[in-house]
């Protein structure tokens, strides 16, 4: 039987998509099971990534199962110069599962050839970070009830956001679509994406100012603009504080919106927004732990 | 006027002409020709009609195949291959765009994770007009003019 594996977010159909939101539904019903009873689980960050260890680290344990790992590569063998293949082959005879983090592109499905065991991509370098994705979409299911005939807005960084182009390549799955970029234009969706959605007959607008047109959005997702990604600080300086989501813009949006937003945050979403109940971000992480015990449980075919 | 070839005729082999010149010696490195032991001849900067200048070689007594011979592709996409059989040219072939590229290229991307550890590359090929070729780790494309030789 040829194992699964979760590395990009277009390794998976339609039918998974659905089918990860049906379990992640069950799951946020029943978040205490015991299907990985008896089973080991790798969590190897070789780049500390709190949020996502725990989340992943979180849904293991609420499954049931044990966790062996790292958070860092300091506290690993990569600091004695083991190569990623040795370590992938080592892990993968004590673990039936690998959830790796790791800060080159590519590597995650490199360890996926060489592991006997499934393979969880919990971020490679800039390239992809599926479970965020998923976690994304069950968030806009579950506040929305549908996936198809949304209005997306995404704000901020859709240059050089991961989040925003697996989000995009997800939803185009759907019925009916309508994407909208809010960025500037130094920040602005590449062509790549765009030539996707035209050729997909998929509906897009962008637009440079950030105001009432998110009236008609159904979801709006913020996005940090993140300063390790810009070799100018003066580029940097100059579009850090161009999309700022307050809350006396939300006076006129639909009463479904919700905000999303992968975080951390720094300043993009003003704090006067938390207390705005079309914010749903902080409700969005707590999602990724059910996602993350869909995607285990799918991939390991625990049900 | 007298005749006189630039680079010397071989009896039996296979000729590659039509490489643009600043390609030659990729493709000698594709065709890992410096490790073959019978006779390599090759010109460069030849003036061409079709090209302005261009690069040739001759290779005694080796035959390729089309999956072998259309790696250079990526580098000479224009080049056409002479099989040559008692100084006669018996056949006449263009090189072709392979689907896939294992191994033979280097990933343009710096963080990908084939030009950290010991990873042998593959590409898709997305467009061939010009030359756009996706990693299959890093999942980023590699352009014709970004092209590189592992």
């Amino acid at each position: 039987m040829s194992k699964k594996n979760l590395i990009s977010i277009t390794d998976f159909s339609k039918e998974e998509y659905l089918k990860i939101m049906e379990l992640s539904r069950q799951f946020e019903e029943h978040p205490n099971q015991s299907l990985l009873k008896g089973k080991v689980v790798a969590t190897l960050f070789f780049e500390p990534s709190t949020r996502t260890r725990l989340s992943f680290e979180t849904a293991i344990n609420r499954l049931g199962g044990k966790i062996i790992g790292f958070s860092d590569s300091n506290s690993s063998s990569v600091s004695k110069g083991e190569t990623l293949h040795d370590t992938i082959k080592m892990v993968s005879n004590y673990a039936d599962l690998i959830i790796m983090r790791h800060p080159l592109e590519g590597s995650a499905r490199y360890a996926a050839e060489i592991a006997d065991v499934p393979v969880i991509n919990a971020g490679d370098g800039a390239n992809q970070h599926p479970s965020q994705t998923l976690l994304d979409m069950y968030s806009i299911k579950k506040t929305q009830g549908r996936l198809d005939d949304i209005n997306l807005f995404m704000v901020g960084d859709l240059k050089y956001g991961r989040t925003v182009h697996s989000l995009l390549m997800a939803m185009s799955q759907f019925k009916n679509p309508i994407f909208n970029f809010v960025a500037p234009p130094e920040l602005a969706m590449p062509d790549e994406y765009k030539l996707f959605l035209t050729n997909q007959g998929i509906r897009y607008y962008e637009h440079l100012e950030f105001n009432e047109i998110i009236n008609q959005a159904d979801i709006i997702y913020m996005t940090r603009v993140q300063k390790e990604r810009f070799i100018d600080p003066v580029e940097y300086e100059k579009v850090k504080n161009v999309y700022i989501l307050k809350n006396e813009m939300l006076a006129g949006t639909k009463p479904t919106v919700r905000i999303l937003h992968p975080l951390p945050r720094i300043n993009e979403i003003h704090t006067n927004v938390d207390s705005n109940p079309k914010a749903y971000y902080f409700t969005q992480a707590r999602n990724g732990v059910y996602t993350r015990m869909a995607i285990i449980s799918h991939l390991l075919n625990l049900q | 006027m007298e005749k006189q070839l630039n680079v010397s005729a071989i009896k039996d082999g296979t000729v590659i002409d039509h490489i643009p010149t600043r390609a030659l010696f990729k493709v000698i490195q594709i065709l890992r020709l410096e490790e073959y032991d019978n006779m390599v001849t090759f010109g460069n900067n030849l003036d061409s009609k079709a090209m302005g200048t261009k690069a040739i070689i001759k290779i005694a007594n080796r035959y390729f195949e089309d999956e072998e011979v259309n790696k250079i592709s990526l580098v000479a996409p224009n080049a056409k291959l002479n099989t040559i059989r008692n100084y006669e040219v018996v056949e006449k072939r263009v090189v072709q765009i392979p689907e896939q590229v294992y191994g033979i290229v280097r990933c343009f991307n710096p963080k990908c994770i084939t030009n950290a550890e010991n990873v042998s590359t593959k590409f898709q090929i997305i467009n061939d007009k010009p030359i756009e070729m996706k990693c299959y780790y890093c999942e980023k494309i590699t352009y014709e003019n970004e092209i590189k030789i592992k």
